[in-house]
């Protein structure tokens, strides 16, 4: 009889154990057996985004090491301040990031919704920042491949000969002088070098990539904030803030490598 | 202790398994079930691999004469490769990790499920959602790079290149679900007293590919986006028009699609680990080389990338060291087969259908393994790079290896998965007659590719050539005639098989002491864990018509 009972009726097994909390899923042991499988599971995924970037970081690579002279001379156009900057508004809202698992782990909920708000206007700050850099290039030309036709105008602004007008460029790169492979430091004056439109696109695929992510990143953190409001989050429950701000810190981070790779090549 | 049984039996009655749990197909579109997300890959991959192999049909009918039959050089150019990145992409990838593994995994761990139900299904979804866009490819133009893309070819191709690559892209996704789903599984969900080395081999065997998923497919995932990047506005990273580099491109795709070729063979080494101990009756043999080796092919997989390139033009030393470096994954594949033959010796064989596909596998691979040395040789590959030989190579591993295990999976899982045994006989011949029309087809190539019939050529020399491909005609032919002979088996066996027992095979890993099919949850309660290679105690039960533990019968009469 008893056989029978524990055989055919699973519900009974599981009436002795303690009530479940909230959003813990019943294939799951408890509320730590669920923590830990999302950790580890959010650390692999962090490392997928690691090699997905590291496709575009050795691009970069073989490209800076093969043609220093475009990197030198293309890196100038960027503008170090704004990046400077992006990178404090970036920082600071890894800060907020971090303090809402804090409030989130000690059950605050004020505290929780508010570094979350401030994490997403971090964001928004970010895009925005990126947004007037992008309208810059976009004004000046400075564009990825086909599109590349940069404004003689750009050229005087950051101090270079603009003599050579860029539309002849392109047709006549195979003629172009090489520039000395030790030039590579020094800021480059005279002639633009070929292929500089190989900089853009390389500038355009990393930070446009990276740009995705931190729009991806407001999405969930928006998602975040409204379970925070409605009071789902608990010390006993705050999975989803601590892996997103994992996420967020690696969204951080990739921009610490771009920011001098791109902008300080001098 | 009868009424113990009546009651039993009325209160399994009671509790549905999980085909017949919930209907409609939402209950199914929806589902968070491993099982049933499992089954729906089967038949979506089943499906797509019927689409490549009406391809590769066509391919070979083509060949049967030289010269136009019904298709011209461009349009043989879109078989090939609508063939190669379907089965490739669609297919074998996905194949046994999603389909076999999604069913099997959590049951072997004695779980209620994987630890990602929902990313389980988003993996489904994305799967849908990139074949869409193969689809779309067929639709609109088709596509003739080759299932690789190389550059500058892909760039300047008129075909829906940027498609194919998006679809591709979001295939990628869904693999890395699988695979971040199937670590965290293995890492988490084990039951109190599976350590690592109590698990099932083919659990060893998923979650090398699983490395191998995480991380080598974002890889070709930024790979693609830049093609398609290259491709909308000419950024020159691949294009040597714009001062790009198209050896770059073939670096990055094979830094993915090398290692992808153990996404492909490790879960079929996984599957034929379990049926080779299983059928030989016998504890299988070097259980802890078999599952080191697994990871070691799974590393080494990622080293050896640029054998792929020795006539691209990459330098003479960095061939001379991709070359050294594949002959080191040569090790890890041996001690493998070794290890099987090892365990059948002085076993009890019996030769159900499954077994004969992992003699089957044991037999191809070694063909298709061996062949591969030739290749991963710097100076024979130069003569033997692009003909019919890497052809015939690859399809020994691809095919006869990776679809050989997955059918002996299918057939061993298959009264798990849908409760019902199929025609032994029947399934037996169509094994026996697709695996000589996979010979007779595969075979011819070799000599072919040696003797200089290069591979993706739509037209050949007749004198030189004909009867080795109107022979690989033939044998693909008997192969499709085979494979159909297959699905007839187990369709039939759906409708009027003899329902399966618990265990028919007298299995030890745990998913054998679900019922067949399981219940949604899986188990009633969790079941204790045994070795998984220990059949002492499983005896055969006339009553049930499988095998029962006899430990088990004594621990619940103590109860």
């Amino acid at each position: 009889m008893t056989i029978a009972n524990q055989v055919a009726a699973p519900p009974h097994v599981e009436e002795h154990a303690a009530p479940r909390a909230p959003f813990i899923a019943e294939h799951f042991e408890g509320a730590e057996h669920q923590f830990e499988s999302g950790k580890l599971g959010m650390w692999i995924f962090l490392v997928t985004e690691i090699l997905f970037f590291s496709g575009m970081f050795c691009a970069y690579a073989v490209y800076r090491s093969q043609h220093p002279e475009i990197f030198s001379y293309a890196s100038q156009f960027l503008d170090s301040t704004m990046g400077g900057i992006n990178t404090v508004v970036l920082i600071c809202s890894s800060l907020t990031a971090a303090w809402s698992v804090r409030c989130a782990q000690l059950g605050q909920r004020k505290g929780l919704i508010l570094t979350l708000a401030l994490t997403i206007l971090g964001a928004f700050g970010f895009l925005g920042i990126k947004y007037v850099e992008y309208s810059h290039k976009f004004h000046d030309g400075l564009l990825p491949g086909k599109y590349y036709h940069v404004q003689s105008e750009a050229v005087a602004d950051v101090g270079l000969d603009a003599s050579i007008p860029a539309a002849t460029e392109g047709e006549s790169h195979e003629a172009a002088p090489e520039p000395a492979h030790d030039s590579g430091h020094a800021p480059v004056e005279g002639p633009e070098p070929a292929n500089v439109k190989i900089f853009f696109g390389i500038y355009f695929a990393m930070t446009g990539v990276h740009g995705l992510h931190v729009i991806i990143g407001i999405g969930v953190y928006v998602w975040l904030l409204v379970r925070a409001i409605k009071g789902h989050f608990r010390p006993d429950y705050y999975g989803p803030v601590d892996f997103t701000a994992l996420y967020w810190h690696l969204v951080d981070l990739i921009w610490i490598f771009l920011f001098p790779l791109l902008y300080l090549i001098h | 202790m009868s009424t113990t049984h009546t009651q039993t039996a009325v209160a399994t009655a009671a509790e549905p398994d999980y085909l017949s749990c919930s209907k409609g197909w939402k209950s199914w579109l929806l589902t968070l079930d491993h099982k049933r997300i499992g089954v729906m890959y089967l038949i979506a991959i089943s499906a797509s691999f019927f689409l490549g192999g009406l391809f590769a049909l066509a391919l070979r009918l083509e060949l049967f004469h030289p010269g136009k039959d019904f298709v011209d050089g461009d349009g043989y150019n879109q078989l090939f490769t609508l063939h190669g990145a379907v089965m490739v992409f669609l297919f074998i990838i996905p194949g046994i990790p999603a389909a076999l593994g999604n069913f099997v995994l959590p049951l072997m761990l004695g779980a209620k499920d994987v630890a990602f139900p929902r990313m389980n299904l988003a993996s489904f979804w994305l799967w849908l959602f990139g074949a869409i866009f193969f689809v779309f490819v067929l639709a609109s133009g088709g596509l003739d790079t080759g299932w690789t893309f190389y550059t500058p070819y892909s760039v300047e191709a008129q075909t829906a290149v940027i498609f194919a690559a998006t679809g591709a892209f979001i295939l990628g996704f869904s693999s890395i679900f699988t695979g971040i789903n199937f670590i965290v599984t293995i890492h988490k969900m084990r039951p109190a007293g599976m350590t690592w080395f109590r698990m099932p081999l083919f659990l060893w065997g998923m979650y090398a590919t699983a490395i191998i998923q995480v991380l080598a497919t974002p890889v070709l995932g930024i790979t693609l986006l830049l093609l398609i990047f290259e491709r909308v506005t000419g950024a020159g990273i691949f294009d040597p028009h714009n001062g790009g580099d198209p050896i770059l491109f073939q670096h990055f795709f094979w830094f993915y699609s090398h290692p992808a070729v153990y996404i492909m063979i490790l879960p079929a080494m996984a599957i034929v680990s379990e049926l080779v101990s299983v059928f030989s009756r016998k504890p299988i043999f070097g259980y802890k080389m078999i599952a080191y080796s697994s990871v070691a092919i799974a590393l080494l997989g990622f080293l050896v990338w640029g054998h792929h390139m020795f006539t691209s033009g990459q330098s003479k030393l960095a061939g001379a060291i991709f070359s050294a470096l594949t002959f080191s994954v040569s090790i890890p594949s041996a001690i493998k087969v070794f290890n099987w033959l090892a365990t059948l010796y002085k076993g009890s064989i019996s030769l159900a259908t499954p077994m004969l596909y992992a003699l089957a596998f044991i037999f191809l691979f070694l063909i298709g393994g061996l062949t591969g040395l030739f290749l991963g040789t710097l100076s024979t590959d130069v003569h033997l790079h692009d003909t019919y030989f890497i052809v015939a190579h690859f399809h020994y591993v691809m095919v006869g290896g990776t679809l050989f295990a997955f059918l002996g999976g299918l057939h061993y899982w298959w009264p798990k998965m849908f409760g019902r045994m199929y025609s032994a006989r029947g399934s037996a011949i169509a094994c026996l007659v697709s695996f000589v029309g996979f010979n007779v087809a595969f075979f011819p190539m070799f000599p072919l590719g040696a003797k200089g019939m290069p591979r993706r050529y739509w037209y050949y020399l007749e004198e030189d050539f004909i009867s080795y491909h109107q022979l690989a005609t033939v044998g693909t032919v008997l192969l499709g005639c085979g494979l159909l002979g297959i699905v007839v088996v187990l369709l039939k066996s759906l409708k009027n098989g003899e329902r399966a027992p618990a265990n028919p095979w007298g299995a030890a890993t745990m998913e054998w002491e679900a019922a067949s099919p399981p219940i949604h949850h899986n188990f009633h309660h969790t079941p204790a864990v045994h070795d998984p290679y220990d059949f002492g105690d499983l005896r055969f039960d006339p009553a049930q018509g499988g095998y029962a533990r006899t430990s088990n019968a004594t621990a619940t009469a103590t109860h």
